[in-house]
């Protein structure tokens, strides 16, 4: 069994992405706010997508078998790597079902099923004081984020912009990582690689 | 426009998938007509001539079974690991290009699904999902035999598709493309890859083994241990999804391999010999089709040939053989091409 102080991060984290979904979801409806009255092919598939994220994320709060709602995370990184798809960014989109969907879940399933809870109550929690503030905190980010993404887009992008074409292939975005972005680049592999070193120190020292 | 292009990408779904799944069918005769052979036995040889009508009686036989799902079996995620299995296998072969273009009905048509230019990160993407069909159906059926073959299976494919990608980037920067079809036509004349890139056609080989589940890796459904691995608890049309699942994915990383090593659907100097341009575009789709079935045979000829790793074995060539292996020879491809093209 996860260490109570370990468990609720890990479900706070993986509940930020419903929530980051529904945001995106919110930013498409305003940056296409006129083009959905028309119903062309692409704006039905960015529609759908966008109401199965949603369903998909709530799916994954509200169902009380960890392995249901792994699956159901799965099927919202599905769709906003779709969404993504629609938008042109490509690489994105891919990187998304590679490294969230086929590592990072892998792994995550990997750890719920061998931790086997059998007694899923364990999970549902009464409410306290805690998930009390943290439904506050939630909404809190949620309205900011909401009003920058209305403010922000309201006015600016009611189409994809043609450029995004090219801006989203592989090319452009290795040019840009590895000319203009190459220092905050290589930091973050340095990071990284600490964070390897140190998980690898972490678990030499149980065994030896 | 976009009505066209939808009527030739439904013609062409339609035509690759009947394509693969009769290859499949018939993958299962070869590999049972090729063991026999390599094993001194007759083998399949009652239904029809030679035993060709062999996979479908085994077809029919698998449909008319009963369908038995363990008491204590997670049934939504039972029925749906089977599903994710054959879905992952099966979308692979969008990518994959089986010839140059064919002018027919007046347009030009593209031998391939669909020309992504991120196609080797698309194969990866997918690949790298194929642990959850079997890691579910270990885990959901509820047995300690099945969950010890998923949870094998899914150690096996996390490591192996490390070394995989690694080796494909020897590939790409010979390219400096990742779309498939930009890769084969680098590979023009008897410019292959395997033979430019011998080591990353070893490493990416031996991965693909791994990550088909195929022997010697089959740990996942190792019978004297495990008596089936994963699908221990399926029955029916369900077992039969996870047997497609493994000869197409046996089909399509022959494809990938052929693509991306072996030349593709490039026949060398097979358009300076003067030919009409309908009969090259043929013969590239049937070289293309020759080489994968060299594949395949490839595939099944080891598995009758070689006895399966020990667990500790597999992980040791996976972390110390093939990962400093791939490494490499991103290194040695990234000097060389540094000094000769500038």
């Amino acid at each position: 069994m996860l260490p109570n102080w370990l468990a609720r991060p890990a479900l706070a984290g993986l509940g930020l992405s419903p929530g980051y979904s529904f945001i995106l979801y919110l930013a498409l409806i305003f940056n296409h706010n006129l083009n959905f009255l028309q119903f062309t092919f692409e704006n039905i598939l960015i529609l759908f997508f966008s109401l199965l994220a949603v369903f998909g994320a709530l799916m994954m709060v509200t169902r009380k078998n960890p392995i249901t709602s792994a699956l159901y995370l799965i099927l919202n990184f599905f769709c906003v790597s779709a969404i993504y798809l629609l938008l042109r960014a490509q690489f994105i989109a891919i990187i998304q079902v590679l490294v969230y969907a086929g590592a990072i879940m892998v792994l995550f399933l990997f750890v719920i099923m061998l931790l086997n809870l059998h007694d899923e109550s364990k999970l549902s929690e009464k409410i306290t004081y805690k998930k009390l503030s943290a439904i506050l905190i939630s909404l809190l980010l949620f309205s900011v984020l909401a009003i920058t993404v209305y403010f922000s887009y309201m006015n600016k992008y009611r189409e994809i912009h043609s450029s995004a074409e090219t801006i989203g292939t592989i090319e452009v975005i290795g040019n840009e990582l590895y000319t203009t972005f190459s220092f905050p680049f290589e930091l973050v592999s340095f990071v990284l690689l600490a964070a390897i070193v140190g998980a690898i120190v972490l678990a030499k020292k149980k065994f030896d | 426009m976009i009505t066209e292009l939808i009527i030739t990408s439904t013609i062409k779904i339609t035509l690759v998938i009947i394509v693969i799944l009769t290859g499949v069918a018939y993958s299962v005769y070869a590999e049972r007509r090729i063991s026999a052979l390599i094993q001194n036995r007759i083998g399949p040889n009652r239904v029809g001539p030679a035993g060709l009508l062999q996979p479908i009686a085994d077809v029919l036989k698998l449909l008319l079974k009963e369908d038995i799902v363990p008491a204590k079996a997670t049934k939504p995620i039972h029925t749906l690991a089977p599903m994710i299995s054959i879905f992952v296998a099966l979308c692979t072969i969008a990518v994959v290009p089986f010839g140059d273009s064919i002018h027919l009905f007046s347009r030009d048509i593209r031998l391939q699904i669909a020309d992504v230019n991120i196609g080797i990160l698309y194969i990866l993407a997918l690949t790298s999902l194929g642990v959850y069909g079997i890691t579910l159906s270990g885990w959901s059926s509820n047995n300690k035999y099945s969950l010890f073959g998923g949870l094998r299976s899914s150690a096996q494919m996390i490591s192996y598709e490390l070394s995989m990608g690694l080796s494909v980037v020897g590939v790409i920067l010979m390219t400096g493309s990742l779309s498939l079809q930009d890769i084969v036509l680098h590979q023009f004349g008897w410019k292959w890859n395997i033979i430019l890139q011998p080591i990353g056609f070893i490493t990416f080989l031996v991965a693909a083994f791994a990550e088909t589940n195929r022997a010697p890796f089959d740990l996942p459904e190792a019978e004297p241990e495990l008596v089936g691995g994963y699908h221990t608890e399926y029955s029916s049309m369900k077992f039969a999804l996870f047997f497609l699942a493994e000869y197409a994915n046996m089909i399509v990383s022959s494809t990938v391999i052929v693509t991306l090593f072996l030349g593709g659907w490039q026949f060398p100097y097979l358009q300076t010999f003067g030919l009409p341009p309908l009969v090259v575009s043929l013969l590239q789709v049937f070289t293309f089709v020759i080489k994968v079935v060299a594949m395949i045979v490839f595939f099944i000829w080891v598995r009758w040939s070689i006895p399966r790793f020990r667990y500790d074995q597999l992980m040791n060539l996976g972390w110390k053989v093939m990962l400093p292996l791939a490494l490499a020879n991103i290194v040695i491809t990234a000097l060389l091409i540094a000094i000769f093209r500038s």
